[in-house]
C-alpha cells in the first residue's frame, strides 16, 4: 500500500489536551508497562521453579529501591488499567458514553487507581 | 444494491478475514482479568514477607495452580492482542509493523509457556523434594 508523507490523524501538535484523550492514553501506556511486568512475572514464576538460591538472589532485585519503584509502578499500571478497563467493557455494553458522565468515570478511575495503589503500599508494609 | 453473497453476509467477515474475534478476545479476556487480576496482587500483598517454603507451598494448592494458570493464559493472550492494536495504529511501515507484530506475539507465547511450565513444575514438585 502506497504510504503518504503528511501528518496524521488525530494532529496531536494542535490538538487540545481533554481529560479523555489523556486517560485513553494512559490506558494505553500503563498497558505496554504491565506487558512487560507480565513478562517480568513469568520470570518470576521460573525464579520459583528454579529453587531457593536463584529466588534468594531475584528476592535481593526485588527489595533494592529501583526494585520497589518498579513494583509501585506496576501496581499503579495494573489498577489504572483495572479501572479504566472496566470504564471501557461499561462503554462497549453501551453504558455511561455522556459526555459528563465520561468525566465523572474518569476522575473515579484517577481517584481509585491512587487510593488502591496507596492500599496496596501500606497493606504490603504492615505484611513485611 | 450489495455485491456481497449471502454466504459472505452470514459469515460477517469483513476484509481482514476473521471478524469480530479479536475485539471479542480481548473482551473475554479482560473480564477474566478483572477477577483474576485482584486475586493474585492481593495474594502477593499478604505474601510480601513471605519465605521461598511459603511460596511454593502456596502454589501448589491446587486452587492456585488453577487460578494461576488461568490468570498466565489470560494475562497473556490480552497483552499480546492490545499491543497489536498499538503497534498497528502507532507503526506505519508495513515491515516494521508486521515484524514487531510478530515479535510480540512469539516473546507473549515465550512467556506464556514459561510461566505454565513453571507453575506445573512446582505443583508436581519435580524439584522440590
Amino acid at each position: 500500500m502506497a504510504t503518504v508523507d503528511g501528518p496524521i490523524s488525530p494532529h496531536i501538535q494542535i490538538y487540545k489536551p481533554q481529560l479523555t484523550s489523556l486517560l485513553s492514553i494512559i490506558h494505553r501506556a500503563t498497558g505496554i508497562v504491565l506487558s512487560f511486568g507480565a513478562l517480568l512475572l513469568g520470570f518470576w514464576l521460573l525464579s520459583v521453579a528454579a529453587g531457593p538460591e536463584f529466588y534468594a538472589q531475584v528476592t535481593e532485585y526485588i527489595n533494592t529501591w529501583y526494585g520497589q519503584i518498579a513494583l509501585l509502578a506496576f501496581a499503579f499500571s495494573l489498577y489504572y488499567h483495572l479501572g479504566n478497563g472496566i470504564r471501557h467493557l461499561f462503554w462497549d455494553a453501551g453504558i455511561g458514553l455522556e459526555i459528563e458522565t465520561t468525566y465523572k468515570s474518569g476522575y473515579a478511575v484517577i481517584l481509585s487507581s491512587v487510593i488502591l495503589t496507596a492500599l496496596s503500599c501500606y497493606l504490603a508494609s504492615c505484611a513485611s | 444494491m450489495s455485491l456481497r453473497t449471502p454466504l459472505s453476509k452470514v459469515k460477517g467477515l469483513g476484509s481482514a478475514k476473521q471478524g469480530v474475534h479479536h475485539w471479542w478476545q480481548q473482551r473475554l479476556t479482560a473480564l477474566a482479568l478483572v477477577p483474576l487480576s485482584l486475586w493474585f496482587v492481593y495474594s502477593l500483598i499478604t505474601m510480601a514477607a513471605a519465605d521461598y517454603a511459603t511460596v511454593v507451598a502456596w502454589i501448589r494448592l491446587p486452587y492456585v495452580t488453577i487460578l494461576l494458570i488461568m490468570f498466565v493464559v489470560a494475562l497473556f493472550h490480552h497483552a499480546q492482542l492490545g499491543l497489536q492494536i498499538v503497534i498497528e495504529d502507532y507503526i506505519h511501515s508495513e515491515w516494521q509493523k508486521f515484524s514487531c507484530i510478530i515479535l510480540v506475539k512469539f516473546l507473549s507465547a515465550v512467556g506464556a509457556l514459561a510461566s505454565l511450565l513453571s507453575v506445573l513444575n512446582i505443583f508436581f514438585g519435580f524439584n522440590v523434594s
